[in-house]
């Protein structure tokens, strides 16, 4: 079944989109993860302009976190006032983020802008996640491994402007998970990924925040700041098409489901280094894609672009 | 919703009345030697829109050839040229062309070679190679030659531009047809269809027949509001989306 995409003007099939929504989105109810990183070269790859991969991938991720957030809501899992905080510096990287991506767009370096912080931000993570998680797996078969310390103190939490977190218990400075906020917001303008997969790291390890609260918190902020993505990015590059964004979420809704269901069934570390090898590998992919010679080396854009 | 729906079929209709009222008077003047026209004046892109054809037919007033030149709204459009550096390959020189046709397409009942000399085909700009562009920058005519082939190459891949021409048959010497595909990309706007009848290496005869390829319905409806009210656009856009969301998650609340 053909569907007609209004503003990428072009026609998909309906059920072809509808399955990489479920795909990913069972990736993400399996890991825990929004599952942009995915989506957004699955897009480009069927042919949707990278602009309006990134535009709509923002749009379809505020429907994906509110649904993610109820389930943390309900058991008490969020960090309002963090959380807070984390959007105070979230939306203004979004509109810093939205201001470069128009820059590079009129300048026609988004696409290359686009593929190179996938490179970058895929590789590093996804090659640190991979170290970590089979280390735990060797350590798990070894269990004569020390326990690291609990709480360290680096020059970041001497910043001023503290704050106190009672749901956390933390006192830090704000300009902390405003900055982590910042660079997450700056993401989904740029990668129209949640960050979540840079977040939940950040929190954990720059801001010592208790585990079970991380996932529930950076979902929150992650709606507030695709949100204004989705906003700024129909408002100023109009590059965000509905009808997409509603296919991609009804099968993403579904397959999470059936995502979550299985992710019970595996345990921590080795989710772990399954994510982080589809992450790799992606990552891997689109480096290829920028150093081999394209079939054509011209390129067309239509309108003042 | 519904009346900007319906604002916009009513103006799409009106300005194809117009159209066709001038189209009309303009081939009285050609002393009907050639009369042609469309199984269709407008093509509207519904959500279901996968591509379609219209059948141009006519006919004229004794034997000679028939060259059918489709062009689609002109607009600018820029080309970049991708160069390795640091072992990536990133867009870096760029050329502008002004009057790009959106859509192309030639179909004649001979070869064009065969069919006239090349003053009369860039006269009317029948082929590619004689399509009009208008490049803005004076760049050296080697490096534009190369720009405008990768327009051209890259308007072809997109299906916007013919590979080959189309044909144009005839029934008996005066009766011709041809049918015209229009792919799913085809962008919207006015279409010029021109109609030329060829005689001893002359077009004594020509007659331009209007298309409008126009988005009808939801999807007209959705990209009216993104272009025109963005903001309005954000903002459903964000409604819907956490209406979805909080939906999703309340329905699936067992597990």
């Amino acid at each position: 079944m053909q569907v007609y995409l209004p503003i990428a003007e072009m026609s998909v099939n309906a059920l072809l989109v509808l399955g990489m929504g479920w795909l990913v989105g069972f990736l993400s109810g399996m890991f825990g993860v929004g599952g942009g990183f995915l989506m957004t070269p699955l897009l480009i790859f069927i042919g949707v302009p990278p602009a309006i991969a990134v535009g709509t991938q923002a749009n379809q991720l505020v429907a994906a976190s509110v649904s993610g957030v109820l389930a943390h809501w309900r058991r008490g899992n969020v960090d309002v006032k963090l959380g807070v905080v984390m959007l105070g510096g979230g939306v203004v990287g979004t509109a810093f983020g939205v201001w470069i991506f128009g820059i590079l767009q009129r300048l026609g370096q988004i696409d290359i802008a686009i593929t190179l912080s996938y490179v970058f931000f895929l590789g590093t993570i996804g090659g640190m996640m991979l170290v970590e998680s089979s280390r735990a797996i060797v350590r798990r078969r070894a269990p004569t491994a020390r326990r690291g310390k609990l709480h360290r103190h680096i020059w970041l939490h001497g910043l001023p402007f503290k704050m106190r977190f009672h749901r956390s218990k933390l006192y830090i400075s704000a300009l902390l998970p405003a900055g982590i906020g910042a660079v997450g917001g700056m993401l989904v303008a740029i990668m129209g990924i949640g960050g979540g997969f840079l977040l939940v790291p950040a929190m954990i390890y720059l801001l010592n925040m208790p585990a079970g609260l991380v996932a529930g918190t950076s979902l929150f902020q992650i709606i507030f700041t695709t949100a204004a993505a989705t906003l700024l990015q129909a408002a100023t590059n109009q590059t965000v098409d509905a009808m997409l964004a509603l296919l991609l979420l009804i099968g993403g809704v579904i397959g999470a489901q059936f995502g979550t269901k299985a992710g019970t069934r595996l345990r921590g570390e080795q989710a772990r280094l399954l994510l982080s090898c589809i992450v790799v590998a992606v990552a891997l992919k689109l480096a290829w894609d920028l150093f081999s010679r394209p079939a054509d080396l011209f390129t067309l854009t239509m309108g003042a672009g | 919703m519904v009346s900007v729906a319906k604002r916009r079929a009513v103006q799409a209709v009106a300005a194809l009345g117009g159209l066709l009222l001038g189209g009309t008077v303009a081939a009285n003047v050609w002393a009907q030697q050639l009369v042609a026209d469309l199984s269709s004046h407008l093509i509207a892109i519904t959500t279901g829109f996968t591509g379609t054809e219209v059948v141009l037919f006519g006919t004229t007033d004794g034997a000679g050839d028939v060259a059918i030149v489709v062009t689609g709204p002109r607009g600018s459009a820029t080309v970049r040229r991708k160069e390795r550096i640091a072992g990536m390959w990133i867009n870096t020189d760029s050329a502008r062309f002004e009057q790009v046709p959106g859509f192309y397409t030639v179909a004649t009942s001979r070869p064009l070679d065969q069919l006239v000399g090349r003053p009369v085909l860039e006269r009317h700009q029948i082929g590619l190679p004689q399509l009009q562009l208008g490049p803005r920058e004076t760049l050296d005519p080697q490096e534009l030659a190369a720009f405008r082939a990768a327009l051209i190459r890259n308007k072809q891949r997109a299906g916007l531009y013919a590979l080959t021409f189309g044909q144009v048959a005839f029934l008996g010497e005066r009766l011709f047809r041809t049918n015209i595909y229009f792919p799913a990309n085809v962008p919207t706007g006015l279409y010029n269809v021109e109609a030329l009848l060829i005689r001893d290496g002359e077009v004594v005869s020509a007659q331009t027949t209007p298309l409008v390829v126009s988005k009808i319905g939801f999807s007209a409806e959705v990209y009216d509001i993104a272009r025109h009210r963005p903001i309005t656009y954000g903002v459903v856009a964000v409604v819907g989306a956490i209406a979805a969301g909080w939906a999703a998650g309340a329905a699936f609340r067992r597990v």
